[in-house]
């Protein structure tokens, strides 16, 4: 596929990382923003192909790892009403809140249904006159121009029966938030690509600047990451901060100021809690006042609840950078993919659930202190859920 | 965060509201909304997201930039560097 | 990655004082993940049904059970089949029924000979769409070669059910001298497929609604037990047999990785995936190693006879797209690695439950 393949190409791929590995001298702690990122990273191994001194920190950039804790027991407590169509993008269904999951929900008879667009979710609304049509509206910078797009049209529909219920977080307050807490490694940024190409990326000077970090603007296919860290290695190295575009093709200076428009229309910004990471002044959006009646937080009245992490989860510490999954004393006991303690091990991209399965292979490859055959590895006798043998 | 890919822009429905187009992924074809690229052309290629149009991809940038990976290669030939030699070997071993 | 092992001794946590939000093991309820093909399903037959009723056969988990009936060696295997759209581009509900019954038997090298077919019909079903799948239940078991011997008909409430549900029961026989199982993977095996992966997948969300999207891809949904009989007619020896349905290759190369002790390496670059599958899977954030076949088969061969059983595969109308896609290794037991085509590796992991479409 066009703008796919070519930049899978594995030739110049090495090229890159020929490139990287003659460029690096001293380590190096690179954080990716997004989740979509990571995903990639982690499915062509592009972290296992670096020199040793560039270290990537996954970071908080999923919406699903980052909606908080409350918010998911506000969506599950709506998606059990029974004149609701709850509608949510898939990775969100299996989000633990408190005590259940979307899944379970389903389950137990709410009618909870996954869409791929918001717009799906407005055409359920006008098929369904009879019911209330919730979407689950997460999501950073980039899917606010499609949920934007859903509520505005809900409206000049006159679609009563629509509304959105909002977790809409923005990446620029989170690199500050990052920026400032104490212990943090992060040297420099890719920073999301399909982001900036909504927002553009007039609001990174001023972060590279204060923070004296680089900042490169970073695609998704695997040459497009190899350049955007070749291009942070080489700022860090010659002891620069600027903000560089290594996703021309798909990120223009301005972003795309149609988009812009309309989520000024519909959004505001406000305070928004990041699950595991706590608040983060005006780091999302909320509907705006000409907007409020399709907040679904206030039309079902769920405003009232407040739920808090489990203590022992140090998934915010993991998306922040902070400490590495292995250094979390839930991982690999008590928290498995399996029984997620925290959102970055539940997302197959999430930081915890990646290490968590290379440990696994690892810990067991004969390069790496092999466990005698026979007896269980180090996790092995914690995790008899992962060795069972599953039949068809 | 994002899960955006670039398809093909196979047709236009200028009567559609918000503007609708038929996008191409690689022989796959499903709708999105065009509203925020009101000016995008048939043939034109986009990033779309969530079943949403956000950006125009631009050839001539796509196309700078392996132009510019492919260069770093011959550099390298060209100087025949030692070092990059041993690390390109090392790194296919670890393909095996 | 070797910061990963030195810190194999984490502080042990008291089970006491942990609060845990969502433990998914301990649903109360059935959710569809139950039934998804990975571990979710796998727990559930642990836990519910081999709990219940296990016995050294059951514990066999091959496609099908071999039993020895009679003087006979007799592969016996049941599937319910439930299909949301009843038809799809490519087939139907009782095209499924019958290849999929068929192939799990072919699955341990049977000759599939006699099936039986139960419908549970939903009050205020068409009659016309029940003669359609009625009729494809026909015509799939002369194409695959066997009889409907036996049937049985219940109607519920309309409201509880999906319009149609067919249950396929079958039996056939398993020739001298072959025995195909996953505990026999073994290292130095080379793993095959008969074709190009996620297909039928693909073809059943593309009519799925709220996903529909127009693609030119249509299920597999085909038996293939005469090309094993290909297969087995260049060596009996042929290890192991799955077809990757549920959970796609990724579940059945898990299950056979754990059942057998053994590591599965496969190479991306060698896989065959479909360009509008890919496409497909693309925009939905689908993995196609996840998604669902209904007309492949994934085989271990031994490393000696690996050429000849491909062109056998290669020379049959079910197997023009067979390739070899990966090998059997004694690294990494239990799990399933794919070396990535910059030359990184990444592990495939036992899908939890159904793969949904996601945004990140």
């Amino acid at each position: 596929m066009k703008y796919i393949d070519e930049f899978n190409d594995p030739q110049l791929a090495r090229r890159l990382l020929d490139e990287i590995r003659a460029t690096v001298t001293r380590p190096w702690a690179l954080m990716e923003v997004c989740g979509g990122q990571t995903h990639s990273i982690i499915r062509h191994g592009i972290d296992q192909l670096l020199p040793e001194e560039v270290e990537l920190i996954h970071g908080p950039g999923c919406p699903v790892c980052v909606t908080p804790l409350e918010v998911i027991d506000k969506a599950l407590e709506i998606a059990s009403r029974p004149e609701v169509i709850f509608c949510s993008f898939g990775d969100m269904l299996r989000v633990p809140g408190t005590g259940r999951d979307l899944f379970r929900v389903k389950g137990e008879g709410g009618d909870v249904r996954v869409v791929y667009s918001p717009l799906d979710a407005l055409d359920l609304a006008r098929k369904n006159p009879g019911r209330q049509v919730v979407f689950f509206a997460i999501g950073f910078e980039t899917t606010a121009p499609a949920n934007a797009m859903a509520v505005h049209q809900a409206r000049r529909l006159g679609l009563d029966n629509f509304s959105l219920l909002v977790s809409h977080v923005r990446v620029p307050p989170a690199i500050e938030a990052i920026m400032t807490a104490p212990g943090c490694r992060v040297q420099g940024f890719l920073a999301a690509g399909h982001v900036c190409s909504v927002m553009g990326t007039a609001e990174y000077p001023e972060l590279a600047e204060k923070h004296r970090v680089p900042i490169v603007v970073t695609g998704f296919e695997p040459l497009d990451i190899l350049e955007g860290i070749r291009r942070a290695v080489r700022q860090l190295e010659r002891g620069e901060h600027r903000v560089d575009n290594a996703y021309a093709r798909a990120v223009r200076e301005q972003g795309n100021p149609a988009a812009q428009r309309m989520i000024e229309e519909v959004f505001e910004v406000a305070d928004r809690n990041w699950r595991g990471i706590g608040p983060i002044p005006a780091s999302g959006w909320r509907l705006a006042d000409a907007y409020r009646a399709y907040d679904a937080a206030h039309r079902f009245d769920v405003t009232g609840i407040r739920t808090e992490e489990p203590a022992i989860c140090r998934a915010g510490e993991v998306l922040q950078g902070m400490i590495k999954p292995t250094e979390c004393a839930a991982f690999g006991t008590t928290c498995t993919p399996r029984t997620p303690l925290g959102a970055t091990m539940v997302s197959s991209e999430g930081a915890c659930a990646a290490y968590y399965l290379y440990r696994r292979m690892n810990g067991q490859a004969p390069h790496s202190a092999p466990a005698p055959t026979g007896t269980p590895g180090p996790q092995g006798s914690r995790l008899p859920q992962e060795e069972m043998n599953p039949v068809g | 965060m994002c899960l955006a890919v670039p398809g093909k822009v196979v047709s236009i429905d200028h009567r559609a509201d918000p503007l609708t187009g038929l996008i191409d992924f690689g022989g796959v074809r499903k709708q999105a909304c065009l509203e925020y690229l009101p000016d995008v052309r048939v043939g034109e290629y986009v990033i779309v997201h969530v079943g949403v149009a956000l950006q125009r991809l631009d050839e001539a940038s796509a196309r700078a930039s392996l132009e510019l990976f492919e260069q770093l290669g011959l550099l390298e030939e060209e100087f025949g560097d030692a070092w990059r030699q041993a690390a390109l070997q090392e790194s296919g071993s670890e393909a095996q | 990655m070797a910061d990963l092992a030195s810190t194999a001794a984490e502080t042990p946590v008291d089970p006491a004082n942990w609060t845990c939000p969502a433990p998914l093991r301990d649903q109360p309820v059935v959710v569809m993940g139950h039934g998804g093909g990975g571990a979710l399903s796998a727990e559930l037959i642990h836990d519910v049904f081999a709990a219940a009723y296990g016995n050294p056969v059951l514990a066999g988990m091959g496609d099908s059970a071999v039993l020895n009936l009679g003087g006979v060696r007799l592969a016996f295997s049941t599937d319910s089949y439930v299909v949301r759209p009843l038809f799809f581009p490519g087939g139907s509900l009782g095209d499924l029924a019958v290849n999929g019954t068929v192939n799990d038997l072919a699955m341990s090298g049977a000759r599939p000979a006699y099936l039986s077919a139960a419908f549970v019909l939903e009050e205020g079903t068409e009659l016309a769409v029940v003669d359609r799948i009625a009729r494809a239940v026909g015509a799939a078991a002369e194409a695959a070669g066997v009889t409907v011997a036996t049937g049985d008909t219940k109607v519920v409430e309309a409201g509880h059910g999906d319009g149609v549900y067919v249950t396929t029961a079958g039996v056939g026989l398993v020739p001298e001298g072959v025995d195909i199982r996953p505990q026999r993977a073994r290292p130095g095996d080379a793993v095959i497929v008969s074709g190009p992966i996620g297909q039928h997948g693909v073809a059943v969300l593309s009519v799925r609604e709220g996903l529909e999207f127009g693609a030119e891809v249509t299920s597999d949904t085909a038996p293939l037990a005469d090309l094993v009989a290909a297969m087995l007619a260049v060596t009996p020896d042929l290890h192991v047999l799955r077809d990757p349905t549920r959970g796609g290759l990724a579940a059945s190369l898990n299950e056979i990785a754990r059942a057998s002790g053994t590591g599965v390496r496969l190479y991306e670059r060698s896989l065959p995936v479909p360009e509008a599958v890919a496409g497909a899977c693309g925009f939905l954030g689908l993995d196609p190693l996840y998604v669902a076949n209904e007309g492949r088969l994934v085989a271990f061969v031994p490393p000696g006879e690996a050429d000849a059983v491909l062109a056998a595969m290669r020379a049959h109308p079910q197997g023009g797209g067979a390739t070899v896609i990966g090998e059997c290794v004694a690294e990494h037991p239990g799990m399933v690695v794919v070396a990535t085509g910059l030359g990184g590796t990444r592990v495939v992991d036992l899908p939890l439950g159904e793969q949904l479409p996601r945004i990140c």
